[in-house]
């Protein structure tokens, strides 16, 4: 294991972005959100969540595709270049990361997204264990131990260092770097201490966690048409107000649209994130197929404890992150489904 | 709260009302969620304390739509909101039975945590009638005092009043929670350079992540189908192509917004990047009171909008103009 | 610093399309044209299978996902049938031989003509626009027609007017042996000397044999009773096939809205068999 002493972090930040283009927790007007290092950004690594997951590294909220020019009755067309270039994702915690191996599910599945492909072997990330969790997170539940984020490298704030291990090839080349540049050095055996001491506190508290025992026990592909079919959807969904705040601050919601933006002298066909949320998401020319709110916000759900897992090996499209638990206007999240759920069942095999 | 759960099955029984649209109560003592009640039963889950912010009365567009009245509960800024909806035709006054309530002030989490309160397991003191001084936090990392008012919603600090402006009975009790002015912000905004101002809003506003839930929860956002939800436009409402588009966004809505727009102070409660949205449309009211008079959207349902209603006594645009 | 190659092969990314020249338009009803389509080099834009599909787009004007109407037999071009029933097909019927579009595909699964209708006899059963997959299948049994068995059309349509193809039904599909044609209007008509009746009736009078497997594709109304039908003269689920053209967006089962349950129409559709529709939720 390396390591660097806190003061010296932005000497590291430099050195990083001298080489490639540096990702981080960066606070803009009150919130903490992954952006590009540059000298003045306000560096923020004490924030446990960022507003958005960090997917938009990989995954951008809008991103051109193309561009369409034409020449009377010809139509050209120019793709977008690839990312081609490395970058580094520093401070993603372990929730953030899992979320990107529900998005290699489905982006880097046959046929592969190249504009994703492109920026997931071009990033290197580095995950922050965390410490000090929220009620709000229930990762666990679906296997990550944010105490030893599973990443390129894996790093741990101590209260004087940051300790540095890496755990691929990717991270090894840029911890070489790094470390022939002078930056990291050795831990010492007082670090690698204090850094267990570390992993066994957050791990002492996620154990003492409210949404730590929440059973998925139910959710799978069997179910679908049950639990597709329940009356509770249509009880659950009454205070949604339709928006994408949930989809948009969620790690593992890959849903996207495509349209057109007229340049004036062309056309730039773009993709940008969707929300299954939108009254709009589905309507198309020919009709919709789901008109209503509480089919929408069924959808949501279903696709992410039932869908998602029966065409992903049973892997759940939710990392239990809590962006929802904490960002939705009307309080509405995933774990009240779950739990909606659960109590119906106790129901009926209980007095009724 | 049991006061409020008792006449809400009182009004059921009589059949004044087919159900109930209030606030559930959440998993975790500080989430509560807006919801809809179709019989007493289902009421043992009702909630109403400091964690209910959220306006109803947008709700109660699509239960205006039911068959039967619908028993809503307004704390007193929610009635601006119903009032304004009346007025816009957007909400049926005869399918309503309003319960003012009583309001000392409702709470933001948002503000809570920035104060350094984290892993909450329960919370004390967000009684609704009987709000103590100061919260009291259980939390993963010990216990947590924080005092009432410094968690408060922005809005509640430039608090309407206590008065409901519109209901068929009143229940609980009120406290005034007013300790701002109302328009101080925006005359610090005002007063910046306009290059401060724009940085101001260029960081403030290149946060949206274009959610759309300022304009879901908003009560003055009532049209049934949005421009910005148009295939006509290049102005995807969920695209940030551009900062350009994020800014027109905004702008635009609270343009939109003016002159209806009772400052009920939602589009800042939900917004999940804490932009301060409502300081748009409050520098909108504080305009059209400069120029037309003092004027409150929602303080009842009959009187003209100071933007829909022309008069000779009118500002001349050029003094619009002049002003900036 | 990098010596990948990833921004050499940018073009194979399924989400950018290829120019596509049209060459020529047939007015098939007052609100239907065949367009066909050729690479601007000439030539086809692709391989295709019959029952897939491919996104069509006027840039600038929007994008939607159309049946590949002509046959992979067909070694010169592709073909759509499209009803004019929006902005993008609006724009698309007011289009001349030699204008350009652009095209991405093709998507989905198909018909499966090469495994399990192989050496079937088979029964076309279309409605209205509901006929452009599905020649494209039928054109594909004709052009090998030593690997299937008999083949029994059946279209029907508003009126004679309406009926898409109708000069390759009469002048090729008739004509052909062992295929019987049997077309069908909703309501009388001067001139019209045929049958007249709505399809699902019109499929229970011909009584036909249990031994064929059934391909359906029109209006879901159509459908929901030209397969109640079916059951009744005892046919099993099993041996019916539609396509569900639906929603789709991407092409690709990753933009998230086509999905009925857990499958995705553009990529594990749009071809279904009546059992698998039925194990999906009732969303579509």
């Amino acid at each position: 294991m390396k390591k660097i002493v806190k003061e010296n972090l932005p000497a590291l930040f430099r050195a990083i972005a001298a080489q490639q283009d540096l990702f981080l927790p960066i606070k803009t007007a009150g919130q903490t959100n992954f952006g590009l290092w540059t000298e003045e950004a306000e560096v923020d690594l004490e924030t446990l969540k960022t507003v958005k997951s960090g997917k938009d590294m990989f995954f951008p909220q809008s991103e051109t595709l193309y561009t369409c020019l034409k020449d009377d009755k010809k139509i050209y067309i120019k793709p977008e270049a690839l990312q081609d270039r490395n970058f580094v994702a520093f401070g993603m915690k372990g929730c953030d990361v899992k979320g990107l191996e529900v998005l290699d599910r489905v982006f880097l599945a046959d046929p592969v997204d190249t504009f994703y492909a492109a920026r997931r072997k071009h990033g290197i990330i580095v995950a922050m264990a965390c410490n000090e969790p929220e009620t709000s997170c229930f990762c666990k539940v679906f296997g990550v131990d944010c105490a030893e984020p599973s990443a390129d490298v894996a790093v741990w704030l101590t209260s004087t260092a940051l300790c540095w291990k890496a755990q691929t090839e990717k991270g090894e080349a840029l911890t070489a770097t790094l470390t022939a540049a002078g930056l990291l050095e050795e831990a010492t055996e007082a670090d690698l201490h204090h850094v267990e001491g570390e992993k066994a506190v957050t791990r002492a508290i996620v154990e003492k966690l409210p949404y730590m025992n929440l059973s998925l026990e139910g959710w799978n592909g069997e179910a679908l048409n049950e639990k597709f079919n329940s009356p509770l959807w249509e009880k659950l969904y009454k205070g949604c107000l339709a928006c994408g705040t949930c989809t948009f601050v969620c790690p593992t919601c890959q849903c996207y649209d495509i349209k057109d933006y007229k340049t004036g002298t062309g056309v730039q066909r773009y993709r940008c994130w969707d929300s299954c949320m939108y009254s709009d998401f589905t309507m198309m020319a020919h009709g919709n197929n789901r008109t209503s709110q509480m089919q929408r916000y069924r959808q949501r759900f279903m696709h992410k404890l039932i869908y998602f897992p029966a065409n992903n090996d049973g892997m759940y499209s939710c990392v239990g992150c809590g962006r929802c638990v904490e960002k939705c206007p009307s309080s509405l999240n995933i774990v009240k489904v779950i739990k909606a759920f659960a109590a119906e069942k106790t129901n009926e095999g209980g007095a009724r | 709260m049991q006061r409020l759960i008792d006449r809400a099955k009182e009004l059921l029984a009589d059949g004044t009302v087919v159900r109930v649209l209030g606030w559930k109560a959440g998993d975790m003592g500080y989430n509560p969620e807006p919801a809809m009640f179709d019989n007493a039963a289902e009421l043992r889950n009702f909630v109403y304390d400091g964690f209910c912010g959220a306006n109803l009365s947008k709700f109660m567009i699509e239960a205006s739509k039911l068959e039967g009245k619908t028993l809503v509960f307004l704390k007193p800024c929610d009635t601006y909101s119903f009032n304004q909806l009346i007025k816009e035709h957007r909400v049926d006054r005869d399918k309503a039975y309003i319960i003012g309530v009583g309001c000392q002030g409702k709470l933001s989490m948002e503000k809570i945590k920035s104060m350094g309160v984290k892993a909450i397991e329960s919370v004390s003191g967000a009684d609704a009638f009987d709000a103590a001084e100061e919260l009291t936090f259980e939390t993963l990392y010990g216990e947590k005092t924080v005092a009432y008012k410094d968690a408060m919603l922005q809005r509640c600090h430039v608090c309407k009043g206590k008065e409901h402006m519109i209901y068929d009975e009143l229940l609980g009790e009120s406290k005034d929670t007013k300790d701002a002015d109302r328009f101080a912000e925006v005359e610090r905004i005002e007063a910046m350079s306009p290059e401060e101002r724009f940085a101001f809003f260029q960081a403030e506003l290149s946060k949206c992540i274009r959610c759309n839930a300022c304009r879901n929860v908003c009560p003055a956002c009532s049209c049934r189908k949005c421009i910005f939800d148009g295939t006509k436009y290049d102005s995807a409402q969920k695209a940030n192509t551009t900062s350009f588009e994020e800014k027109m966004f905004h702008i635009i809505r609270a343009f939109h917004v003016a002159g209806r727009c009772t400052d009920c102070g939602e589009c800042s409660r939900v917004c999940p990047q804490g932009i301060p949205l409502h300081l748009f449309n409050r520098k909108f009211i504080k305009d059209i009171e400069t120029f037309y008079g003092e004027y409150q959207a929602g303080a009842d349902t009959d009187s003209k909008g100071p933007l829909t209603s022309y008069t000779f006594d009118d500002v001349e645009p050029s003094i619009v103009a002049e002003r900036g | 610093m990098c010596e990948c190659n990833c921004h050499t092969n940018y073009t194979l990314d399924t989400l950018i399309p290829q120019v596509g020249i049209i060459t020529d338009i047939r007015q098939e009803t007052p609100d239907v044209k065949t367009f066909r389509v050729n690479a601007p080099e000439g030539g086809k834009l692709f391989e295709h299978m019959p029952g897939q599909c491919a996104m069509v787009c006027v840039p600038g004007v929007s994008e939607a996902m159309f049946s590949i109407t002509s046959s992979p037999t067909n070694k010169e071009y592709q073909e759509f049938s499209i009803k004019r029933c929006g902005e993008l097909t609006d724009v698309l019927h007011s289009m001349q031989v030699g204008d350009e579009i652009t095209v991405r595909g093709p998507y989905g699964n198909n018909f499966p003509v090469e495994t399990e209708l192989k050496g079937k006899n088979l029964l076309f059963i279309a409605g209205g626009i509901g006929l452009a997959p599905l020649r494209s299948v039928i054109n594909y049994v004709l052009d090998n027609r030593e690997n299937y068995g008999t083949v029994d059309i059946v279209y029907g349509s508003r009126s004679a007017d309406d009926l898409v193809q109708l000069k390759e039904i009469q002048e090729v599909w008739m004509k052909a042996e062992g295929v019987n044609v049997h077309l069908t209007i909703d309501r009388p008509q001067d001139g019209w000397d045929g049958h007249v009746g709505f399809v699902p009736a019109y499929v229970k009078e011909l009584n036909m044999t249990t031994d064929k497997t059934v391909l359906i594709c029109g209006p879901p109304i159509m459908i929901k009773f030209v397969l109640a039908g079916l059951l009744e003269m005892g046919f099993s689920k099993e041996q019916v096939y539609t396509t569900l053209e639906l929603r789709m967006k991407c092409g690709i089962g990753k933009c998230g809205r086509c999905n009925i349950g857990s499958k995705y129409v553009c990529k594990d559709g749009p071809v279904f068999r009546f059992d698998e529709i039925d194990e999906l939720p009732n969303e579509y």
